[in-house]
């Protein structure tokens, strides 16, 4: 008799509990912008908190009512943000992120000004005058890019960082790490060009130190027809907004410096 | 009666601490206790909840699981009704409490089954159930409804500490072995161990025996 009192009980209690919940979801429900569950569902839903807000929701919620960029979680990569983008509508684009070395300073492109044989960390080795390389600018290569990477997507070829496109998901892990700055996360596509290059010095001297430097000549900025590449501080710069991908600064380039890296060959 | 009520309310707080004398609520004190800002709000979501779970619960055992003599049901009922209340909670806040509803925030549905709610509503009918025979309901109920608030200003009181610890801790260079949660659990011990120290203080202050 006391098993079916315990087991009646508890139905009780539950089955109190659920028509409360129903009739408070009902009466009390709260009229919100529908596009708020839609966006939830394209999210990774891990709540990882990559995106800077408390959880998915958080940052759904910021999506549709602040006009939050719709490019912020990392584990949907650009699946989710292109999901996200169709169901806000025009108002948000999606936008391809992916990792460039401005630098190729390979080996034999670039010699070493002394040999390094201390913590094999691009930290360590840029503390002491500047890297090995005899460029101060340049990749010094030993890989704090390829350790931070969670996705095997780039790697230390001839001493130098390649980003392995098919893989990378412009994260930013391996330009936040890099000592040199030398990583950009580009964000304008595989049809815009890019200085592959990080060299400020002058001219000349950039010349000495590395066979594939920007020697700031200016043929590029003299030829654009849009006005879109500068030489500032003796580097070759793009103006993303205005750069309409022609090509012109990639033809010109006496030192073929300037790619579309993002371009498959 | 004042009297007992503070003493109840201070003990919970300060030698009775849930957290870091009894042990429980230790997953939402490492968890949430990296910000101050974020610390405050959990806490404030745990003292909402222990005092309406309280609220709730200890009626149920006194006048249904006690006359049927179903005191074994306690957990899974508590259970069923603390869900169900965080659940409600939380709807109607977010349609008439609107700004309460955004500073709690994620933090409600996460300490739906947490085990220091819990805990509390048990060890509430523990303590004051046997007060209903001598000092009656609503005396009992008083002091239940106390004891549920003591514990969750003791719970917020831990998070704030801590959460002051934590910031040095982390900034601190530990031994390789040690970094990150081992360090953390180590401060946290230490903050526990300076709370023993609070034994038996309330009893001499209030000059009451508890």
């Amino acid at each position: 008799m006391n098993i079916v009192l315990a087991v009646v009980l508890c139905t009780v209690v539950g089955a109190v509990g659920a028509i409360i919940l129903v009739a408070a979801s009902k009466f009390m429900a709260v009229e919100e912008d529908p596009r708020i569950e839609q966006v939830t569902g394209c999210l990774a839903g891990a709540n990882c908190g990559g995106c800077g807000y408390a959880g998915c929701a958080d940052y759904a919620k910021a999506v549709v009512l602040n006009g939050e960029a719709c490019d912020k979680c990392a584990p949907g990569g650009p699946k989710a943000t292109a999901a996200i983008a169709k169901i806000m509508g025009s108002e948000a684009s999606a936008v391809v992120k992916k990792a460039v070395v401005q630098c190729q300073g390979s080996a034999d492109h670039c010699k070493p000004s002394y040999e390094y044989k201390g913590i094999q960390s691009c930290a360590a080795a840029a503390a002491l005058y500047g890297g090995p390389k005899s460029c101060s600018f340049a990749c010094t290569g030993l890989g704090d890019c390829v350790k931070a990477c969670k996705f095997d997507a780039i790697h230390i070829v001839d001493g130098v960082a390649v980003v392995d496109q098919s893989k990378c998901t412009g994260c930013g892990a391996c330009a936040a790490v890099c000592p040199k700055h030398v990583i950009m996360i580009d964000t304008a596509g595989p049809e815009k060009p890019v200085v592959m290059c990080s060299n400020c010095d002058k001219g000349p001297t950039a010349n000495k130190l590395c066979t594939t430097a920007c020697i700031a000549c200016g043929m590029c900025q003299r030829n654009c027809p849009s006005d879109a590449i500068h030489v500032v501080d003796n580097l070759a710069r793009i103006d993303y907004d205005k750069c309409t991908g022609c090509g012109t600064c990639v033809a010109k380039c006496p030192k073929k410096i300037i790619t579309y890296p993002l371009k498959k060959a | 009666m004042i009297v007992k009520l503070a003493a109840i309310f201070f003990s919970m707080i300060l030698v009775n601490n849930y957290v870091l004398v009894k042990f429980y609520g230790i997953c939402p004190f490492l968890g949430v206790s990296k910000k101050l800002d974020s610390s405050i709000g959990m806490s404030g979501a745990v003292i909402f909840v222990m005092l309406m779970a309280t609220a709730v619960t200890f009626p149920i055992q006194i006048y249904v699981l006690d006359p049927a003599d179903l005191g074994y049901l306690q957990t899974i009922v508590f259970i069923l009704v603390i869900a169900v209340l965080v659940q409600f909670i939380e709807i109607f806040l977010k349609k008439y409490v609107v700004s309460l509803y955004n500073s709690l925030g994620v933090y409600l549905p996460l300490i739906t089954t947490n085990c220091c709610v819990l805990a509390v509503t048990i060890l509430v009918v523990d303590d004051y159930g046997a007060d209903v025979a001598t000092l009656g309901f609503a005396a009992a109920y008083i002091e239940a409804l106390v004891c549920a608030v003591g514990s969750g200003v003791g719970f917020m009181l831990a998070m704030c500490l801590f959460s002051g610890v934590r910031k040095r801790v982390e900034l601190c260079e530990a031994p390789g072995p040690f970094k990150g949660l081992p360090i953390t659990l180590i401060a946290a011990a230490i903050t526990s161990l300076s709370f023993m120290g609070f034994g038996g203080i309330v009893e001499n202050l209030f000059n009451v025996t508890l």
